[in-house]
């Protein structure tokens, strides 16, 4: 297993930390004038996403964690499980609901996520930024009424709800931002 | 990487660079202290466990037997001969070297402005600092605190008396979180870890903190007394560590012993044993006389008086060598 010292600590690395695998957020040498050095670092846990701090001391060494990404095809869901294909090889991969998580409101069958493996095994899916989903069910929208403060909320293909202007109606396709879960716009079919 | 060719710091910050420098060469002309320039290359190196030399493979003459050498982590054993030799107050800037330190307050070759004065304590040395501080800084002058009271101030310890134990609680109260690589039966890292991660970013201004632990005397005389302390201070600019001085220990005894414990505390931590320098000894024992110094990270400084974030900007090429 490859081992990283301190001094290759760079962001984005990925060790593992308490048995899980984390990515370093930040690094900071630290050193007293007389005393021991020390690496002042904030990792993000890749399971849970919490962010953690820790002090190392300079020039020990802690172990790599085998962490890819890759670009995956989202196949079909079935209620329990999750499909995905890489992009690459072909391979398939089946991803649980306590894995897919969030990012299951949005996936819509054929779209390419990302997909991140952990000892080869499924950790987490980041759908994309930008997906387009059809309404299913939204308020008709008050005609005339452009005061535009409010907005309704719509619920889309997928499931997942996100607030949208009066003038939005069912059938209508939208662009939406996964990252905040914002409306963009709104697409012609 | 094809653009690696160009300096980290904006060419304005390298001339207010040189302006400190020349501020600061006046500040000691004026006061009667003489510049001096000593050998950055040594037969023998520094012993303290936690600085580590680079080495370099020399030669004296073309053909002759290889010999390492070692660059300096600071010019005071050599300005400390100088002080035995009969020079009087000297300071000098020049570069040093430490190994493995690079971060945003680091790079392995710095550069330092060091400074003796003759008959001076570290309280004497104090007030000069702030004099020079005032000549380059837009700062008001220093506050001082022990090193004792700054502990009992913000984390209520006695950092002379606190037991393992309750130094351990007040870690895990502060929630910093250590690797188990940490060494836990060490005292000074637990009182270094509080400074750093908690002291440290409370120190808003320019403090001066004085009076160590003696464990953490380094080359600085002790004083007797309940408790005895090492006559040692450090200056720091918003929670920045900017130089650290002593009242100089003048004792060759006393000195051996400590790079000989320095040296035994190196090898329990697997670090390379190093020459000790028997020409500094040797000037001690010929009789030192008595005096103050400190050193100072001009880098930092300068990163200070521009209000920069990170070291890079001051220094020409930051790890692009």
């Amino acid at each position: 297993m490859t081992t990283y010292s301190t001094n290759e600590f760079k962001n984005g690395l990925k060790v593992m930390l308490d048995n899980d695998p984390c990515m370093i957020l930040e690094n900071e040498f630290v050193k007293p004038g007389k005393g021991q050095a020390f690496n002042r670092v904030k990792l993000r846990n890749l399971k849970n996403g919490r962010v953690i701090e820790r002090t190392f001391k300079s020039g020990e060494s802690i172990e790599g964690a085998d962490v890819v990404e890759l670009e995956a095809q989202y196949l079909y869901g079935d209620g329990t499980s999750w499909h995905f294909m890489d992009q690459v090889n072909y391979e398939q991969y089946e991803v649980s609901e306590a894995i897919v998580a969030d990012a299951k409101q949005w996936l819509k069958e054929e779209d390419i996520c990302t997909l991140v493996l952990w000892n080869g095994q499924p950790l987490s899916v980041t759908p994309p930024i930008f997906v387009t989903l059809k309404i299913v069910e939204t308020d008709p929208g008050l005609r005339g009424d452009t005061s535009g403060g409010g907005g309704k909320p719509a619920t889309l293909e997928t499931g997942a709800v996100v607030r949208v202007p009066l003038f939005v109606q069912i059938g209508d396709v939208l662009k939406v931002d996964t990252r905040t879960g914002e409306y963009v716009k709104r697409v012609d079919a | 990487m094809q653009r690696d060719w160009q300096p980290t710091a904006p060419i304005n910050n390298l001339a207010k660079r040189a302006d400190i420098l020349s501020k600061i060469r006046s500040f000691f002309s004026e006061r009667g202290v003489l510049e001096v320039d000593t050998p950055v290359l040594s037969r023998a190196a520094t012993t303290d466990p936690f600085l580590h030399s680079i080495e370099a493979r020399t030669h004296a003459v073309d053909g002759a037997k290889e010999e390492t050498l070692y660059l300096q982590t600071s010019p005071e054993f050599a300005m400390k001969r100088l002080l035995a030799a009969g020079s009087g107050s000297i300071y000098q800037i020049c570069k040093s070297f430490r190994d493995g330190e690079l971060g945003r307050h680091h790079h392995p070759e710095f550069t330092m402005l060091e400074w003796y004065r003759l008959g001076f304590d570290h309280h004497a040395l104090m007030d000069e600092m702030d004099d020079l501080l005032q000549f380059v800084l837009p700062f008001k002058r220093a506050r001082r605190f022990s090193y004792q009271a700054v502990f009992q101030k913000i984390l209520g310890i006695d950092p002379h008396t606190v037991s393992l134990e309750a130094l351990q609680q007040a870690v895990e109260a502060q929630q910093i979180s250590v690797s188990d690589a940490v060494d836990r039966t060490d005292q000074d890292v637990y009182l270094q870890l509080l400074m750093s991660e908690v002291i440290e970013p409370q120190l808003t201004g320019v403090v001066f903190i004085y009076d160590y632990p003696v464990s953490q005397a380094a080359l600085s005389q002790i004083r007797e007394g309940a408790p005895s302390v090492a006559e040692r201070f450090e200056v720091y600019i918003d929670g920045v560590e900017l130089a650290n001085g002593f009242h100089e220990l003048a004792d060759a005894n006393e000195q051996r012993k400590r790079f000989e414990s320095d040296l035994e505390k190196r090898k329990q931590c697997g670090y390379p044993i190093v020459p000790m320098d028997e020409l500094f000894l040797a000037s001690l024992a010929h009789g030192f006389p008595e005096c103050a110094g400190v050193a100072l990270g001009i880098d930092r400084l300068v990163m200070i008086a521009l209000s920069e974030k990170h070291i890079e900007k001051v220094i020409s090429f930051w790890d692009r060598v």
